[in-house]
């Protein structure tokens, strides 16, 4: 009878999509169990929002001012108080950069373990919780055994399918006796990366710029590929290394991990850090001159040629046959 | 200004790791160690830093005695002294490995703790959050620039969506994300002095860990489903042809 905690990461009034996948881990967790889901809002003016996350399941709610902007110290103090007052056994938020900054903090405040980027649930007991999860960019799936009265986990977003409204909405409980006193952070302000293409992680198509693009000429062609679609740009590390992109766009284990319906990898070797954040992608198209390359080995289709070449080739064709 | 900065020894990020046939580990004979590359980012902000305005930089590892050689090269890179905690990764988790960090801070009270955002190896990102809730400081994860003014840290982080600023006052623990900078490369001069730099030895009997054990442990190694791909396509032509009909993705 395991009560299982989400955390909402917001998006204005609404539940970031990434949110519905963690539900659905939530949701295996609960099952497996016989216990229940619970959603906790944090913010400040959140009613809209915990409206909206009761359409999921029972909601907590952390409504202060001092909420109203993501910080990991006001954030954590929040969670842990809706930990405590649930008597959560698993708590569970997206593998998102709010998720990843957040989590562990609440963990070493909880004294629990933790299981970062955690792709499929093994099981779940009154003492022990057992995920999947890959270690070693990709290499390794290791089974992770966390002991322990709470258990967190970050989950990675594109192992679970995002989760479907109940019947009826769930209730909204406050988060009681929340104190927020001494908080040090100071919020100074935020530079939006600037575009009109959807975020990465949400795209259904995605075209990712290697080094092969040789810098902007390349990358405009990788960016026409996907604006054709109303894709999403990704780039290796070594594009946004040489700064040619900026650093949220990079696709791999230390960036976003992706999966769209169709990846196109443009002038990319396929270097392991990069396939371990796009290798769950449907169907992987990949485009480099080098036969060697290792990208060529994992795209269902594998196109060896110049990409100044053949990326316009692509786009008239694609253009003429939809 | 005294900033202490973790130092892993971590598997060579380039190369493929094999798992053991029984599934209890990475085949390691044969295999390569190298920093981890974002703990390299740490320590190049650090001296950074403490070239601007004078300091200590004070780096640790948590592993095997064969992770002095990393201490040396981060010594060499121009840290000032080494500090390592003999400990495997098999008896550790980030909880823990948090735990001796704390015990550290606490001996070396250093105003800003720097750790790369994850070490490439076991690729969690807890250990800094963790550090940072158990010393109740603030935390910056993520950072791609860092400016000290008035006694705070002025910090830039990679989020999703863009780059946040935060004002965090010292002691404080802040993560370097990949583009904080590029790390130097050790001079021959540099290599020469790291050698005569003290490296103390600390276990988690002398810390006061001994026999604390981990709540999470890994039982289990295997390997990924591997993609079914290469097929081979001999023009554009014949890419959108299948795209379209085989796929029907377009």
């Amino acid at each position: 009878m395991s009560k299982i905690l989400v955390i909402v990461e917001p998006q204005g009034d609404a539940l970031r999509p990434v949110t519905l996948n963690s539900v659905t881990l939530a949701r295996q967790a609960a099952a497996a169990t016989g216990g229940s889901v619970t959603l906790l809002v944090v913010g400040s003016g959140v009613g809209p929002l915990a409206q909206a996350a009761a359409q999921y399941g029972d909601v907590l709610v952390a409504d202060q001012p001092e909420l109203g902007r993501y910080l990991a110290e006001a954030w954590s103090l929040a969670v842990v108080a809706a930990v405590q007052q649930l008597g959560a056994r698993l708590v569970v938020v997206g593998a998102t950069s709010l998720g990843k900054d957040l989590l562990p903090r609440v963990a070493g405040a909880l004294d629990a373990g933790m299981g970062s980027d955690v792709s499929a649930l093994v099981g779940i007991d009154a003492s022990k919780v057992t995920f999947l999860r890959e270690m070693w960019a990709g290499n390794v799936l290791a089974t992770l055994e966390i002991e322990g009265p709470c258990a967190l986990a970050t989950a990675r977003p594109t192992e679970f399918a995002p989760a479907a409204p109940l019947a009826a909405p769930g209730s909204i409980t406050p988060v009681a006796g929340l104190s927020l006193a001494g908080l040090q952070t100071q919020w100074v302000g935020f530079a939006p990366s600037i575009s009109a293409r959807p975020d990465l992680t949400e795209a259904k198509v995605v075209a990712s710029a290697g080094r092969g693009t040789k810098g902007a000429d390349g990358i405009k062609l990788v960016e026409q590929l996907a604006d054709l679609f109303g894709g999403a740009l990704g780039a290796t590390r070594a594009v946004v290394d040489a700064g040619w992109l900026p650093n949220d766009l990079q696709v791999g284990q230390t960036g976003k991990v992706v999966a769209p319906e169709l990846y196109f990898a443009v002038g990319l070797s396929g270097a392991i850090q990069h396939l371990a954040g796009m290798k769950a992608s449907k169907v992987i198209v990949a485009i480099n001159k080098d036969e060697e390359a290792p990208i060529l080995a994992v795209a269902d289709y594998a196109l060896v040629a110049d990409l100044f070449k053949a990326v316009p080739e692509l786009i008239e064709r694609i253009k003429a046959v939809r | 200004m005294k900033i202490l900065v973790t130092v892993k020894r971590v598997t060579d990020p380039d190369a493929k790791v094999k798992i053991k046939p029984d599934g209890t580990g990475i085949i390691t004979e044969g295999i390569e160690y190298k920093a981890n590359p974002f703990d390299e980012i740490a320590v190049e902000e650090a001296l950074r830093l403490t070239e601007k305005s004078g300091g200590e930089v004070v780096v640790v590892s948590i592993g095997p005695a064969e992770a002095t050689k990393e201490l040396r090269t981060a010594l060499a890179m121009g840290a000032h002294r080494g500090i390592l905690v003999d400990a495997r990764d098999e008896g550790l988790d980030s909880l823990l490995t948090a735990r001796i960090l704390q015990k550290l801070v606490a001996k070396e009270q250093p105003d800003l703790v720097l750790l790369g955002k994850q070490a490439v190896d076991g690729d969690s990102n807890q250990v800094g959050q963790i550090l940072a809730c158990l010393l109740g400081l603030p935390q910056a994860c993520f950072a791609s620039k860092i400016v000290l003014e008035g006694g705070r840290a002025v910090v830039t982080r990679e989020v999703d969506g863009g780059l946040e600023t935060l004002s965090v006052p010292l002691p404080a623990v802040v993560t370097a994300d990949l583009r904080l900078n590029e790390p130097r490369y050790a001079s021959l001069p540099g290599i020469m002095k790291a050698k005569k730099k003290p490296i103390d030895t600390l276990t988690l009997e002398s810390l006061g860990l001994a026999g604390v054990a981990p709540k999470v442990r890994i039982r289990g190694y295997a390997a990924p489903p591997a993609r079914k791909g290469g097929r081979k396509v001999a023009s554009v032509e014949e890419l959108v042809d299948l795209l379209k009909n085989e796929a029907k993705v377009i």
